[in-house]
């Protein structure tokens, strides 16, 4: 299920932030996600982190993937997760994927990051977890 | 309702949620309608439409430039298909919209069909009011985009550009598509590719014929990567308006759109009613049996579940 039972249908934004220009990975989970019925906003390459936040404001996104494969995650994660939360977004759910070591993964996750995806994650793994995790984070009445 | 004050407000959040909810269809949704009606109709309304890979993304982003420049507080609503299969959709538009995104005061809010065909969604009027509301002065509608049958948007905005490049086809294909007659400017994108002259005699030969008699069309170069020809389109538009305004046609056809829209409305609260409402399918039961019993015919059938629907 891709909506809840208000028909909300979930909104999910795919970025790619700073200046790596490898997107193959973003798009093969955005058409992932379209075809299991999300709506997917695709932003396109080179976002800063402001620009991400600003387009999951505007367009009421349930979740922000993000995929960093620069070696850059340490920095880009907190600085998203903390915009999103000064913007009042703390029910959005963050989450990406691309080259992080476990050992980073782990401590992202306990700044609130959710599930890092690493290479050769099967598409559907990645469609069940935003299906399980966006009704915990967001329900709806 | 505090989302209300918000959205009046300006809010982007607040806007964002708002929108959210017309587009579910939510009972909160009508109800901040019904609380914002009142002031709705102050902002101009500018459709985009025309075949997909055209500019339109590039020329809305261009233009919402040139309007918040001079103090205008411009957003954009694009429209992008649902898959019929999934129920999903890749919304792209905010990729050449870089400029407006990254001003962060220019609201933009992707928007996926959701199953309606006339290149809009049947919340893109709601989302739009909702915009007008919280006091967006500009509001960019851009249509899917898939060409010869985007009627919708000629009833939402108050001016519609049709945008064609030379790789669009020759002038058969502009007369017969039913894109030119929602046309109020044509402006061909991409014009420093070769053809673009061609065009544009088909266009005016086109026109000449009597595709649409009424008026005169201006017709536009624009190369709207490279922001050329941006300021003399926005010109246009606001001359547009501008004589629209002054003849009265502006109010008249907003009035049209409007008796559209409430018939669509309207048919979409009955039906809502009918299939929807508490003991529906039970009634439809009902019926059918006492059709196939021979007490009552289809249509007497049909006549007393609106009765009943309605009641």
């Amino acid at each position: 299920m891709t909506k809840d039972s208000t028909g909300r249908k979930f909104r999910v934004i795919v970025a790619k932030p700073g200046l790596d220009g490898h997107d193959r990975g973003a798009k093969v989970v955005a058409a992932a996600l379209r075809d299991a019925g999300f709506e997917v906003i695709y932003t396109g390459l080179h976002q800063t982190c402001d620009l991400i936040a600003n387009a999951a404001l505007q367009e009421d996104a349930d979740a922000v993937c993000v995929s960093i494969l620069s070696g850059a995650h340490m920095t880009i994660f907190p600085e998203l997760l903390d915009l999103l939360k000064k913007k009042g977004m703390d029910d959005v759910l963050l989450c990406g994927g691309g080259i992080i070591p476990p050992d980073d993964a782990e401590a992202l996750r306990h700044q609130g990051v959710g599930r890092l995806f690493g290479p050769g994650t099967d598409t559907r793994d990645i469609v069940r977890y935003l299906q399980e995790e966006i009704p915990r984070r967001r329900p709806r009445p | 309702m505090a989302l209300a004050d918000e959205v009046l407000r300006g809010s982007f959040h607040a806007i964002g949620k708002a929108i959210s909810l017309v587009e579910n269809g939510a009972p909160e949704g009508r109800d901040l309608l019904e609380r914002l009606h009142a002031r709705v109709g102050d902002s101009l309304r500018i459709g985009l439409t025309g075949p997909p890979g055209v500019g339109k993304s590039t020329a809305v982003d261009e233009m919402a430039a040139v309007l918040r420049a001079r103090g205008e507080k411009v957003a954009v609503v694009a429209v992008d298909p649902t898959s019929p299969f999934s129920g999903g959709a890749l919304l792209g538009d905010r990729i050449r919209m870089s400029k407006a995104a990254g001003a962060g005061d220019v609201f933009m809010r992707s928007m996926a069909t959701r199953g309606e065909s006339g290149g809009l969604a049947r919340a893109t009027q709601d989302a739009v009011d909702l915009l007008d509301a919280s006091g967006r002065t500009f509001i960019f509608i851009e249509t899917v985009g898939v060409g010869q049958s985007e009627i919708e948007v000629s009833r939402a905005a108050d001016c519609v550009i049709v945008l064609l490049s030379p790789e669009s086809g020759d002038g058969v294909q502009a007369m017969k598509s039913g894109l030119l007659e929602v046309a109020d400017i044509v402006a061909i994108n991409k014009a420093d590719r070769g053809g673009a002259d061609r065009l544009e005699h088909d266009l005016r030969t086109a026109f000449e014929l009597g595709l649409r008699p009424r008026r005169e069309i201006p017709i536009l170069a624009t190369q709207a990567n490279a922001g050329i020809g941006i300021p003399e389109l926005v010109a246009t538009v606001e001359a547009f308006v501008f004589a629209r305004k002054a003849s009265g046609a502006f109010q008249e056809r907003r009035r049209l759109g409007m008796e559209d829209r409430l018939r669509k409305i309207a048919e979409f609260l009955v039906q809502k009613d009918l299939w929807g409402g508490e003991g529906a399918p039970e009634r439809v039961k009902e019926a059918a049996e006492r059709v196939l019993r021979r007490e009552n015919s289809p249509y007497g059938c049909a006549r007393a579940l609106i009765r009943e629907a309605l009641r």
